[in-house]
């Protein structure tokens, strides 16, 4: 089975990346192939990452309450490219209700304070959607 | 709380302590006397209690300014500052990377006329404020200083603190612009303004409380912090200020952790490496450099998502180990941290945390009260002994900046923090409603919500203050900022010039970036 490969991302201003780094090593340790872009991405500069790498997962790791703008920017980037088949997965500060919605827009899994990385890799093993 | 034999650190913990694991030490110290360990004062909180000093802001100005009347009202003694993220890092609310950020994670400050209204009603004689901004610091300490003189408070008269401390966000904040060269010829612009004319001010603020929120152990937060002390105090000697002059304004903040005994032990060795390391690598004589002053956040990290009523008592254990590790100034966190900005119920619990433990509880009346102990005493030699080592090693490298540059500080931190969450996954270390003691459908708590709204009320005012500024005066000022930053001059006076012509933090934050460029960290997983 091919490794899975995952872009790990921090979109916006925000610099907290302690747990976006904890979970691109876990990840790794699991046997996946992670490539973490670094702090303060727009969603275009991760939507191109995403297919410059050819991942089959992009983590979003959103702490400082934005990601009701920003999120969906990356979802609509990803339809506007044909790449729906790439699966997003969001951990941060994210409200239930927050959650719930990204979900209907198309997020696999939301993760809150408080998920271990045991939840966090067999999801992102699960999120893997079969190419169109 | 430990994991299994050893601190958090992993300094390892013995099952009992007795006379045997002192008597190699020296105890025969005094509060208020050189080094320093049991304290800077001779009688601590007998004489005055610690500031309680709780961070806010959200939203506009306005409704911050309301929060802060509300606080000191319920006898919060200071202030502290919150900035969003795009004011943190440089940028006006109606800049496309401000979008979804504007008054999420503190208040949005894009002009004095906004540090005027944030301030408005607050005498800035009477009330110290200090403000969490690091690479905008001598833009936003402009602006304050700016809405003193409308005031008109003498500069000489005021005091506060500035954060300020940019090499922490090269390790562990990532608040940074520009590259480490010219960040700390800002800050030490700061520094050298404040020693000429701002007296009383703190121009910095040299902080562990990141570091550790990071992941880093308390050994860690200790070492780095108080290496990246030294780095500021090289600077501002080479910068020809003598170590008297500035030292008695460094300031220091440090995180209050989970281990009780070893947070305690941390301040302590702080204190005392602080005091040999100003006296005899630097020379320092006056009582004043060789004291280390510390305000302590207890640990936003700490708090869980999960049973957040159990974050209530965590942050008042972590609070006692502040005051009994004898801090000079407290935040306490609200119990909804892990969701939110603090709710005001949620923030006037916190505030009362603080006034419970100095009112009621009885520890404030002895200076140091646990010096003495078997315990203590060993753990604080042994953090010493420890945090030692890594400056010393850093030393090696040939100080704090080639140390960042080889990513030595980032990849320890983020190993430490690896092991953090290994040992909560593995079930090691337990914390109450997250990995033991879980309870199914939890019931949701009332949290503060962030109304949009704030973003388009910041970006109309700049709007309306650009149509109604001097523009040619602006476009004067900024040019003058960039010609005094690619000189040598101290490029205080050219943003005070700047701020009160009501040029923006963005302008002014582009105008340095011009000339100083950018940073972009090599990520250490």
């Amino acid at each position: 089975m091919d490794q899975i490969r995952v872009l790990v991302a921090k979109p916006g201003l925000d610099g907290h990346d302690r747990g976006a780094k904890v979970i691109a090593r876990a990840l790794r340790d699991a046997g996946m192939e992670v490539i973490y872009t670094g702090l303060r991405q727009t969603p275009e500069m991760i939507v191109n990452a995403a297919l410059q790498e050819d991942v089959r997962v992009i983590g979003l790791s959103i702490l400082s309450g934005a990601h009701n703008a920003i999120v969906p920017r990356v979802m609509e980037l990803l339809r506007e490219k044909q790449m729906t088949d790439v699966a997003v997965i969001v951990g941060g500060i994210i409200p239930d209700e927050d959650a719930r919605e990204l979900k209907k827009q198309g997020v696999a899994a939301v993760f809150q304070p408080g998920a271990s990385l045991e939840e966090i890799v067999r999801s992102v093993r699960s999120s893997v959607k079969q190419p169109a | 709380m430990t994991k299994g034999p050893t601190t958090l650190s992993g300094l390892p913990v013995q099952p009992v302590y007795g006379p045997e694991d002192v008597a190699g030490l020296n105890l025969d110290e005094t509060p208020g006397e050189f080094p320093y360990t049991r304290g800077i004062h001779r009688d601590m909180y007998r004489g005055r209690l610690w500031t309680m000093r709780q961070f806010s802001g959200f939203g506009t100005p306005e409704e911050t300014n309301r929060r802060y009347q509300y606080l000191l009202a319920q006898g919060q003694t200071g202030l502290s500052v919150a900035f969003d993220l795009p004011t943190l890092m440089g940028y006006d609310a109606d800049q496309p990377e401000s979008l979804g950020e504007v008054g999420k994670c503190g208040v949005s400050i894009g002009s004095l006329e906004d540090m005027e209204t944030l301030f408005r009603g607050i005498p800035l004689e009477r009330v110290t404020v200090s403000m969490t901004i690091n690479s905008p610091a001598a833009i936003v300490w402009a602006m304050y200083l700016a809405v003193a003189e409308q005031q008109g408070v003498d500069w000489r008269q005021i005091s506060g603190t500035i954060q300020n401390d940019i090499l922490k966000e090269y390790i562990a904040q990532k608040e940074y612009i520009y590259p480490p060269h010219s960040s700390m010829r800002l800050v030490t612009d700061t520094i050298e303004f404040a020693t000429r004319q701002v007296p009383r001010f703190n121009p910095i603020s040299i902080s562990g409380y990141h570091i550790r929120e990071a992941g880093s152990t308390a050994v860690q937060e200790l070492a780095f912090t108080l290496r990246d002390g030294i780095e500021y105090a090289e600077w501002a000697v080479a910068r020809g200020l003598p170590i008297d002059t500035f030292a008695g304004r460094l300031s220091f903040f440090f995180n209050a952790h989970n281990d009780f005994f070893e947070e305690i032990a941390k301040y302590r060795a702080a204190r005392r490496m602080w005091a040999l390391i100003m006296r005899d690598r630097f020379g320092a004589r006056d009582e004043r450099s060789l004291k280390l002053r510390f305000h302590t956040q207890t640990a936003g990290c700490s708090l869980t998502w999960q049973q957040p009523y159990n974050n209530v008592v965590r942050t008042a254990i972590q609070a006692l180990a502040a005051v009994l590790g004898g801090t000079q100034s407290l935040h306490t966190n609200s119990l909804d941290e892990a969701y939110a900005l603090p709710s005001e119920h949620a923030a006037t619990l916190a505030l009362r945390t603080q006034q419970v433990i100095a009112y009621e509880s009885g520890v404030t009346a002895v200076p140091d009260p646990l010096g003495g102990s078997f315990f203590l005493e060993r753990l604080t030699a042994e953090v010493e002994e420890a945090a030692n080592g890594y400056i010393r090693r850093i030393d090696d490298m040939g100080g704090m900046i080639p140390a960042i540059e080889a990513g030595f500080p980032q990849r320890e931190i983020a190993q430490a923090s690896f092991e953090y969450q290994q040992a909560i996954e593995t079930g090691e270390l337990k914390i109450a409603g997250v990995n033991a003691f879980k309870v199914e459908n939890e019931e949701p708590i009332e949290l503060l919500a962030i109304d949009e709204s704030a973003a388009g009320h910041q970006v109309a005012k700049l709007a309306a203050l650009r149509r109604r500024r001097d523009s040619t005066r602006v476009s004067a000022a900024l040019d003058a900022l960039r010609r005094a930053a690619g000189g040598t001059e101290n490029t205080m006076p050219f943003i005070l010039e700047a701020v009160r012509a009501y040029a923006t933090v963005g302008e002014i934050t582009a105008a340095l970036r011009d000339v100083f460029g950018t940073y972009t960290e090599k990520s250490i997983l």
